[in-house]
């Protein structure tokens, strides 16, 4: 099996996508001949032809507006945008239109073909501004789907599913792990399910759930834990909406703790959403408050990155107080 | 309002009624183009653009270099475009607010921001006047009328409509310049910003740095008519289109667009033809969508070349001067960048302030839980436990790599 970084597999999967079906349809900023400042659409263009892949003005609401339109006549669009923190002239397109489509016309007119890419996340020095993590604003919005890959398999196998999935899908890449995360990606067309969450570990003592680039934050926090002989479990929960409730439910009634962490802020995270329904649902079985490890209440810093990022030795630390309740 | 005659046949207009010329005074030799006429700029003044167009350049180079030397994380040069921007600066009053997009650290050059002041912002330092909050070359002053940049695109275009219009109603005499790429006109805040200052009458100037390229992409690929230019037409607004790389030009046409902004309450649009010399950012490599030759084409029409010769032919500069004054800008970049490099960053407590104007009691609970973690492991977080301890200086505090 050929090894990949992130970005490789993401472009692959949009390669096998744009094979397979022409109507799936690459643009956004830079997308075009440069392939995309992080070079995810590489090729792509003098392959698929500039009307299949290309270059947009500087405009992230017409570039989702077009792509609302473009989905709603049958096409298949991935739109990029180029940082997830510029996705906010589009907030109106996405929240108001994309998330809407279906339900108001009735299903007369869905823009279900749509996949919206951005890179997100920090870790990376990118300050206020390239380093966001906007998963929660879009959770808020029923009629969306959100999902973040945390490698290379996984990123294939969601993009290709998000790309061909029946309703509008955004898809958030962490870009710090574009190209430090390598893996064995299989060469062929394969799908991973959107909705579902990941056990990628199992354990006795304590639930860990993530997604993204936090995960492999987590498996550090994992390797200090078990060292202290914490057993832990961890899930990647792969897609925020729908969120897999029953994977995670379980995993907690086993456990009786949970630690969620994310990158964005503590308050109206998703992790908030998350602590809500399990202890609605584990309320007799958990043995300690289930913790958050998240960003600060603030905007994303720069010098003080390190301070402020949910790192392992706070995801270690919240294992241990949780433990200790 | 619509005002219109009727038709009777159905005649489209296709758009190409309008040519925008473009205005010119200044040859690449340093002289004026025949029948054209330099701007009354007296000497003083002239030498002060020029030094802060030298300023730039030295400076751009230093810190790209520093930063291939990963001494810094990020940079961004204002190569190439020196004139439009500081030559739109020189125009106005220095008490007139500008509200740049990020490419114009020439207009903070021109105003008097030392070496000082751009080492700490592009270190992060703790006398950084961000707080070490944004990337390099997010500089903002204050004292100089220059709106700390951010770096989503256009936002800053209807805010300076909005920074005008009080402007207007205060009645101090001072108007708005809001600098932009022709990348950045394409967002719809370009559309709604002109739209609103033609309808309510506000001294704002609209400087779009027509600099061929957003990024990789590049002006034909942005939009499919002549430029930004004839968009003023749609919203009723004064234009003009200028050589970019003509500092005669530029000072004149801005110093024009002044009057019209301040005396008669009315926007207007300068679309500045220049070109990107360098590279979008130190995150881009423009190799991989243009090409040496055409660099090469534009780096024969140096903005900062072709006004030395005008000074030069005027015995308003010498080369003693240039040499003395290359020597010392160079000398005081490396020395001002040494000191900012040791200056230690901003204090912990840093990264709740200025959420609100009080620290909420929420964020000062994050805080302290944060104060207390890094107590614990003090190796792992350098700055924050530096900060916590001053006499304790542990781990690698060189600077972060990377950023886009």
């Amino acid at each position: 099996m050929p090894k990949m970084n992130m970005l490789q597999a993401i472009n692959n999967a949009l390669d096998i996508a744009m094979a397979e079906d022409e109507k799936v349809i690459c643009f956004g900023e830079d997308v075009g001949f440069f392939g995309g400042v992080f070079r995810a659409t590489s090729h792509l263009q003098e392959k698929y032809g500039r009307a299949r892949c290309f270059n947009t003005p500087l405009v992230e609401q017409g570039i989702i507006g077009f792509a609302n339109g473009l989905a709603a006549q049958g096409s298949v669009p991935v739109a990029e945008i180029q940082f997830a923190d510029y996705i906010f002239p589009a907030f109106d397109q996405i929240v108001n239109e994309t998330a809407k489509f279906r339900y108001r016309s009735g299903d007369l007119f869905n823009v279900g073909g749509l996949t919206i890419r951005a890179p997100y996340g920090g870790g990376i020095a990118g300050g206020h501004y390239h380093s966001q993590s906007p998963e929660a604003y879009f959770a808020h919005t029923p009629g969306l789907k959100v999902v973040v890959p945390r490698n290379p398999y996984q990123a294939k196998g969601l993009l290709l599913s998000a790309i061909r999935d029946p309703d509008p899908v955004l898809y958030f890449e962490p870009k710090r792990l574009y190209r430090a995360s390598t893996g064995e990606v299989p060469e062929e067309d394969y799908q991973l399910p959107i909705g579902e969450a990941e056990v990628t570990k199992e354990g006795a003592d304590i639930t860990l759930l993530g997604w993204g680039a936090q995960m492999e934050v987590i498996d550090r926090a994992v390797e200090l834990a078990e060292r202290e002989g914490i057993s832990c479990e961890v899930i990647d929960l792969r897609s925020i909406l729908p969120w897999d409730e029953d994977t995670v439910v379980e995993s907690v009634l086993k456990t009786g703790r949970l630690v969620i962490t994310h990158e964005a802020p503590l308050t109206g995270g998703f992790a908030g959403e998350i602590a809500a329904t399990v202890q609605e649902r584990c309320f007799l079985y958990l043995e300690s408050p289930i913790a958050r490890v998240t960003g600060l209440d603030t905007p994303f810093p720069l010098t003080l990155e390190k301070e402020y990022m949910p790192d392992h030795l706070k995801i270690f630390e919240a294992i241990k107080a949780t433990l200790a309740y | 309002m619509t005002t219109t005659q009727d038709i009777h046949s159905p005649d489209f207009l296709a758009g190409d009624e309008f040519t925008i010329p473009t205005f010119r005074l200044l040859q690449q030799d340093g002289t004026l183009f025949e029948g054209a006429e330099a701007p009354d700029l007296e000497r003083d003044k002239a030498r002060r653009i020029y030094q802060a167009m030298v300023f730039t350049r030295v400076l751009d180079e230093r810190m790209m270099a520093a930063q291939r030397q990963g001494r810094l994380s990020f940079y961004m040069q204002c190569t190439g475009e020196e004139a439009a921007v500081i030559g739109a600066t020189a125009a106005l009053d220095d008490a007139d607010m500008i509200m740049a997009q990020y490419r114009e650290q020439g207009a903070l050059a021109y105003r008097g921001f030392t070496f000082d002041e751009f080492m700490n912002q592009l270190f992060g330092n703790e006398l950084d006047y961000g707080k070490g909050r944004q990337m390099p070359i997010h500089y903002g002053s204050r004292k100089l009328h220059y709106m700390t940049i951010s770096s989503p695109l256009a936002t800053q275009i209807p805010q300076a409509t909005g920074y005008a219009y009080g402007q207007k109603l205060a009645g101090d005499g001072h108007c708005t310049t809001v600098f932009f790429g022709e990348g950045a006109a394409s967002e719809g805040d370009f559309h709604a910003a002109l739209n609103m200052a033609a309808v309510h009458k506000v001294p704002v100037i609209f400087f779009c740095r027509n600099n061929g390229y957003a990024i990789s992409t590049p002006a034909v690929e942005q939009f499919a008519a002549d430029g930004v230019a004839p968009r003023a037409f749609g919203y009723r607004m004064h234009v003009i289109r200028v050589d970019g790389n003509d500092i005669l030009a530029v000072y004149q046409a801005t110093r024009e667009a002044r009057r019209i902004a301040v005396e008669d309450n009315q926007p207007v649009l300068i679309e500045a033809m220049t070109y990107r010399l360098a590279a979008h950012s130190s995150s881009d490599d423009p190799s991989g969508y243009r090409s040496k030759k055409e660099e090469e084409a534009w780096r024969e029409k140096d903005p900062i070349l072709r006004m030395r010769h005008w000074l030069n032919d005027r015995d308003w500069w010498s080369e003693d001067e240039e040499k003395e004054l290359q020597e010392r800008l160079r000398r005081e970049v490396l020395e001002t960048m040494k000191r900012a490099e040791k200056r230690p960053p901003p204090p912990l407590d840093s990264l709740v302030t200025d959420v609100y104007a009080d620290v909420t009691p929420a964020l000062q609970r994050q805080l302290d839980h944060l104060k207390t973690h890094i107590r614990q492991y003090p190796d792992a977080y350098p700055r924050g436990a530096r900060s916590l301890d001053p006499d304790v200086v542990a781990g690698d505090d060189a600077a972060v790599k990377g950023g886009e």
